[in-house]
């Protein structure tokens, strides 16, 4: 079947509240055929209960019962269709400067960032913000959708304004491929059709922007990484000797016989095989969960990586990092921490708070070295033993950490290595 | 295009063995919960491929809601004995008969609820750390808000508001003496996803998938199988209908659709077709609006 061959793409929604992020995902529901008529007839009922005319599509994504009471988005959400072309998933987080964490965690594996303005009121300073976490975890593509344009007369005056607006400050971001679209989530203008009503606007709808957009080529394909998670001894019959490391590339390409360094012992062998329960493999690469042997009896463990000896990750035991602050209570000055980054584990100090960033304005804060919850800040970490890292922007995978608290077992902060 | 890419199933393929893999890394007694369901089924056949060439290094947990379908105690003790591994069976019976619980009386009675007890109780005494289901995000909009990683208190309850936070791919499954977690290893596989699989992996699945006659009363807007534990009511009456099920569960309330897919193949080209969800088939979600999280929170799968 055709279908063998599509890809997954994962896309994060952000904007501010009333934006329309929850009835453009409904829309998109909606019109590709997702959402079945039980769901549809309870949404109905609850929009009539609450004295809604028609349907409210923001109501199928507004998932617990809190925030169906508050008509606010208040965690992420995840949603899934499908269409001939592609699976996808949505990450829909909230927009309040409350739940920026909840921004960053959705934005943490998406492939594409959908970042709404509200037609009306142009670029705000949530706007502005958006931008910035989809620029500091990497989002390879954002594309800006300026909603509610039957609201302004379908002006493309208007939709260029803003063009101007974001271009004036996105400029000073690090991001890959930016793209606009103006579009009306609740009339589904350019959301899955074409609008009939912004003849001047020649690109193609939302839909097949998502449908066609360029992943492949955003993986790491260079840098061999393969942390090892549980390492396998079957011990049993056809297999007494068997002993495999089990685990997901993380980035790059590995081949049987290729020649390998174990990190962070330094030890070196070949790879004999790489296994599946479906059989071996010639070439494996990210994301791909398999098991690989080597030549040589080493002892390795989970935690441990295993890299091509000319292309090695830093072992590094200080580095800097860009940081959010995910919990209530703030962090504590040199206080330890859980760090954990790909599958390895050690205790962790933040030795200085370098700067905050004022995620609205992009002005650093020196001052002020109070971590709170949702503060992004650049910040020393250190570790009690070496962490073999890359930089995040090289590497999403092996350039991020968490930090856990040992005395709640709450992960309160996300780290990006620079 | 270049050739490095995965299809959409091997991805979640991956996904799903990385997180089993996780499992067994971070917890000491993980075992994964077996209702005899497709998702169950699958994430089963996902833990083989996970640690293979060596056994599922975990039990599986059935709980048993004494209302089953003969079918689905085959199914799961052939799988066992397939696979080697041990079978831990919660019995609601047994909790009903020990006064843990009581069971509900009424017309739409069930024993869903009391599951939950059973449940929690067959976690402690097993000391089990972790229960690995096959909720899926898209059944049910408070499944949509799981986490991979899902922390549960002493008391076995599920605090949706101040959830750990899962980035990338790094899973926290740190917990004190007396919690645990459930990990949903499936959680970004819709119905659609799960039966795409299944055909191509070609996975054994029990015969009650598959339209069969049977016969079966209408209630609830579905067709409730007959068995002994079918009370009928006034009005009521027994046909002989070509059904199949979407879901299984407690056969007192998992109703059928009319259907002659009765192959994988036309499974899937049904279900693609399909108008309702799968659970919509379930009389225990058409309770309340937030009957999914009402139970959830107080420690359902
Ligand atoms: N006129 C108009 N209203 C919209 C449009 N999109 C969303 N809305 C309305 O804006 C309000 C907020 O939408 P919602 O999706 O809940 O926003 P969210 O807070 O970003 O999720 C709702 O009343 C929607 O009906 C649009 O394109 N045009
Ligand atoms: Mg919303």
């Amino acid at each position: 079947m055709e279908i063998d061959k599509n890809q997954l793409l994962r896309f994060t929604t952000a904007g501010s509240v009333d934006d329309g992020k929850s009835t453009l995902i409904g829309r998109l529901l909606y019109d590709s055929k997702a959402i079945f008529e039980d769901q549809l007839e309870a949404i109905e009922n609850t929009s009539r209960k609450k004295g809604h005319e028609g349907v409210d599509l923001a109501l199928f994504t507004d998932g617990l019962r809190d925030e169906r009471e508050q008509g606010i988005t208040i965690d992420v959400a995840y949603r899934y269709f499908t269409t001939p072309k592609r699976k996808f998933i949505i990450a829909d987080t909230p927009g309040h400067i409350q739940y920026t964490r909840n921004m960053v965690t959705g934005a943490s594996t998406a492939n594409a960032a959908l970042i709404l303005i509200d037609a009306r009121h142009g670029v705000i300073e949530q706007t502005k913000r958006h931008a910035f976490i989809a620029s500091l975890l990497q989002i390879p593509h954002i594309i800006v959708c300026i909603n509610k344009m039957d609201l302004v007369d379908y002006s493309e005056e208007v939709y260029e304004n803003i063009i101007n607006q974001f271009e004036e400050f996105s400029s000073k971001l690090y991001v890959k491929d930016i793209q606009f679209l103006p579009i009306s989530a609740l009339d589904g203008d350019n959301v899955v059709n074409r609008s009939t009503n912004m003849d001047w606007y020649k690109g193609a709808p939302l839909l097949y922007t998502l449908e066609t957009m360029h992943i492949s080529s955003d993986i790491n394909k260079i840098d061999a990484r393969f942390p090892v998670q549980t390492v396998l001894r079957p011990q049993r019959e056809g297999f007494i000797d068997y002993r495999g490391y089990a685990g997901r590339v993380a980035s790059g390409i590995f081949r049987p016989g290729d020649e390998v360094v174990i990190l962070p012992s330094g030890f070196t062998s070949t790879i004999k095989s790489i296994d599946t329960m479906d059989g071996s493999l010639e070439e494996v690469f990210a994301p791909m969960s398999v098991t690989i042997t080597l030549k040589d009896d080493i002892d390795i463990s989970r935690g441990d990586m295993i890299v091509k000896e000319n292309n090695q990750p830093k072992p590094l035991q200080e580095f800097d990092a860009m940081l959010c602050w995910f919990n209530n209570s703030p962090a504590r000055p040199r206080a330890k921490y859980t760090i954990v980054h790909t599958s390895n584990e050690q205790k962790a100090m933040i030795k200085e708070v370098v700067y905050k960033i004022d995620i609205n304005t992009y002005a650093r804060e020196e001052q002020d070295k109070e971590l709170k919850m949702n503060d992004i800040a650049r910040i020393s970490i250190r570790t009690t033993r070496p962490l073999m890292v890359d930089e995040y922007r090289d590497n999403r995978l092996t350039g991020s950490f968490v930090l856990i608290d040992d005395a709640t077992h709450e992960t309160v902060a996300a780290g990006m290595i620079v | 295009m270049s050739k490095y890419y995965l299809n959409y199933l091997d991805e979640l393929e991956s996904e799903a063995i990385y997180i089993l893999r996780e499992v067994w890394a971070q917890f000491q007694n993980p075992v994964i919960l077996f209702s005899g369901g497709k998702d169950s089924i699958l994430v089963t056949h996902l833990a083989k491929k996970a640690f293979y060439p060596s056994k599922i290094p975990f039990p599986l947990l059935h709980v048993d809601t004494g209302h089953n379908f003969p079918e689905t105690i085959q199914f799961r003790d052939d799988l066992i004995k397939e696979l080697g591994v041990q079978l831990i069976v919660g019995s609601v019976q047994e909790s009903i008969d020990t006064g843990r619980v009581a069971e509900e009386k009424g017309k739409n009675a069930t024993r869903n609820a009391l599951q939950i007890t059973t449940l929690l109780d067959a976690i402690e005494n097993n000391k089990i750390d972790c229960a690995i289901g096959g909720g899926r995000r898209d059944e049910e909009k408070a499944r949509a808000k799981e986490r991979f990683f899902s922390h549960r208190d002493d008391f076995g309850q599920w605090d949706p508001k101040n959830q750990r936070p899962e980035l990338w791919n790094l899973l926290n499954g740190k917990h004190f003496e007396g919690e645990h977690f459930r990990a949903f290893p499936i959680s970004n596989w819709t119905e659609m996803d799960v039966w795409n699989y299944i055909k191509r992996e070609d996975i054994k699945i029990p015969s009650l998938y598959l339209a069969h006659q049977r016969e079966v009363v209408w209630r609830n807007d579905s067709w409730i199988p007959v068995s002994e534990f079918l009370k009928l009511e006034e009005n009521e009456k027994i046909e002989t209908k070509k059904i199949r099920f979407r879901t299984l569960g407690d056969i007192t309330i998992t109703g059928g659709i009319e259907s002659e897919a009765n192959t994988l193949e036309k499974i899937v080209a049904e279900v693609a077709a399909m108008k309702q969800t799968e659970r919509g088939n379930r009389s225990d979600d058409k309770r309340s609006e937030t009957a999914m999280e009402d139970r959830k929170r107080q420690g359902y799968f």
